[in-house]
């Protein structure tokens, strides 16, 4: 008896992977936490490219008469109040705390960049093709978490010369350890997969493999670590501003101020305060939207 | 056993080895060392004579073999700032160093442990609830802005504790509480982590199933399977500290190693700058060959590896 020919109704081929994103964000959204920390990002993110267009003072406007350090609220000779205060210059706080947001966001992304390539690369040929390979990389990556990373970067930029590019250098170039690691991992567990094993057998080339196939499984993991990784950026930014080894004043940054606000602790709490705590809310959102990441993508990574 | 602690050690001297080489190589980043130690205005003749006398001019291997030769024996050359030797320069101030991470580290270890256990135990209740966000605060917090707050409450504000310096115990605890915040959060979140992965695992249901009451379940077969990640992060915690401790001692004006680099630096003091990064690179080193050591301990199948 002949079987009548159905058509098997499949998925289509655009469907599925796009509902599959969908489930993923709704799942993430569900955890108010990682919702909050994607938010705050956000606003930051908006005050660091709008901050021309938001901030009411210009930054860089000094005004050494009797406008120098001001408490928050005070209202000028204009009439304009400044809601956080003035600091020794006579410049709004405000104005370059939103301004600093600037060089804290650009290299933690750039920086972020450059160690995840660097770690996505290492951790994908260590992981494939294990052996020696993996031996070396693995000892460089001892050498490097050998150092105490701010001193290497200290040197290293004390030697160079403090700017925007060097701090972004330096930073990207001795973070690549810990995405190395998680990418070597995956590719460990993976590699043994049928998946994996059947492209080889169809005679694929290994370049194809890490390329097609292992690849896009890893970035799951990668993408936390970058999340995490840039709240650590952030943090070693500032510092590195602290030490006035970062981007050179009068340029705001929140590490600088931080410096600056120390000297006046005394008479002018708000001065190292407000940095500060932008600092504090910036990372934390991060890392709030960078644990909801891993919640919802593998509880288990190990980050 | 030996053969598992052997490779270890040629491991550690290999990353020793490239230390060394990353220490030396720090100088000759600009091409030109000379001109990186001598002041700005130097004339082009002091720098080619000094170029001579420090014999830059030499193959760059047989630079470093020199470099290396001296690093062996503690040689780093004399301070420009000070005129002493460099090397003495950063072993004296060792001890302060030591002394500010390891009072971090411990009040680390003793608020987060007991901390994450607990979070792990009463989980999802208030107590669980509020050492999460603590954790989660003390992650985030830029530990030179707390360093700073916590001077303008109890030093300047209350006049409760000195903001600098080094002598009695009252001067260590601002800068040990400042260094160690992020430790402790860092260790409670995964000790609570940990412990909760072992309580889920199968031989914690059965010791419960036969009834075994709770603290010696929690304390006997959970605590020293959740030591092994522990134990693995204390000894990264410590490179973490000593490297922290730059920022802490800076602030505080404690007197050691991280401070002296900061400000040779600043004095263009590069062969002190050498002798402290290679210092406490191989310290760093050395705490992790130990903490592999305990680690064949509390997991013995380590060894067989």
């Amino acid at each position: 008896m002949s079987v009548p020919a159905t058509a098997i109704a499949l998925p289509e081929a655009t469907g599925a992977p796009r509902r599959e994103w969908l489930v993923f964000a709704r799942r993430l959204a569900a955890r108010r936490t990682a919702l909050f920390g994607a938010v705050v990002v956000a606003l930051v993110l908006v005050t660091a490219l709008a901050a021309p267009l938001l901030s009411p003072f210009d930054p860089l406007a000094q005004e050494l008469g009797d406008q120098r350090l001001k408490p928050p609220g005070w209202r000028d000779a204009a009439g304009r109040v400044h809601p956080l205060g003035t600091d020794h210059l006579g410049r709004d706080v405000l104005a370059r705390v939103m301004f600093g947001a600037r060089p804290a966001l650009l290299v933690g992304f750039a920086a972020v960049v450059i160690s995840g390539m660097l770690g996505l690369a290492a951790g994908l040929v260590s992981g494939y093709f294990g052996g020696r390979v993996d031996d070396v990389l693995m000892r460089l990556a001892d050498i490097q978490l050998a150092f105490p990373f701010i001193l290497l970067a200290i040197a290293v930029i004390g030697v160079l010369g403090p700017s925007l590019a060097t701090i972004i250098v330096v930073i990207g170039v001795s973070s690549w350890v810990v995405y190395a690691r998680i990418v070597r991992g995956a590719v460990f567990s993976l590699r043994e997969r049928e998946f994996v094993q059947a492209a080889l057998a169809l005679g694929s080339g290994d370049g194809r493999v890490l390329l097609r196939h292992v690849l896009p499984n890893v970035l799951t993991p990668w993408l936390v670590v970058a999340t995490l990784d840039m709240a650590r950026v952030i943090v070693i930014e500032s510092a590195l501003s602290f030490l006035g080894l970062g981007v050179q004043p009068p340029d705001p940054t929140w590490g600088g101020m931080l410096a600056d606000g120390r000297v006046y602790i005394t008479t002018a709490w708000w001065l190292a305060t407000f940095p500060g705590l932008a600092i504090l809310v910036t990372v934390l959102g991060i890392n709030l939207f960078g644990d909801g990441l891993r919640d919802t993508l593998d509880p288990r990574l190990k980050v | 056993m030996t053969t598992y602690f052997t490779r270890r050690l040629l491991q550690s001297l290999v990353v020793l080895l490239g230390v060394s080489f990353v220490v030396f190589f720090i100088l000759h980043l600009t091409g030109d060392p000379a001109l990186v130690l001598l002041p700005p205005d130097a004339s082009a003749d002091d720098v080619r004579r000094f170029r001579e006398a420090m014999g830059f001019n030499d193959p760059f291997l047989v630079q470093y073999g020199r470099f290396l030769g001296g690093a062996l024996r503690g040689d780093f050359g004399q301070s420009i700032r000070h005129g002493e030797p460099a090397f003495h320069l950063v072993a004296e101030r060792m001890p302060a160093t030591f002394e500010l991470a390891g009072a971090a580290l411990l009040i680390a270890l003793v608020l987060a442990i007991p901390a994450g256990i607990i979070s792990a135990v009463r989980r999802n209740t208030a107590i669980d609830y509020v050492s999460t966000v603590v954790a989660l605060l003390g992650q985030s917090m830029p530990t030179f802005w707390l360093g700073i707050m916590l001077i303008l409450l109890f030093s300047v504000q209350f006049h409760l504790l000195p903001s600098s310096g080094r002598g009695t115990v009252e001067h260590l605890v601002l800068p040990a509480v400042t260094l160690g915040l992020f430790t402790t959060a860092r260790i409670t979140r995964l000790t609570r982590s940990g412990m909760l992965e072992v309580l889920s695992q199968d031989y914690i249901r059965t010791a419960r199933a036969k009834g075994v009451s709770d603290p010696p379940v929690v304390w006997k077969h959970a605590l020293k399977n959740a030591a092994i990640p522990i134990v693995t992060i204390v000894g990264i915690e410590l490179g973490t500290l000593l490297g922290g401790a730059v920022i802490t001692e800076t602030i505080f004006a404690w007197p050691g190693v991280g401070r002296l680099s900061v400000q040779a630096i600043a004095n263009r003091d590069y062969p002190v700058v050498q002798a402290a990064v290679f210092l406490l690179a191989t310290t760093f080193i050395l705490v992790n060959l130990a903490v592999d050591v305990v680690y064949t301990y509390l997991d013995p199948r380590i060894r067989l590896r």
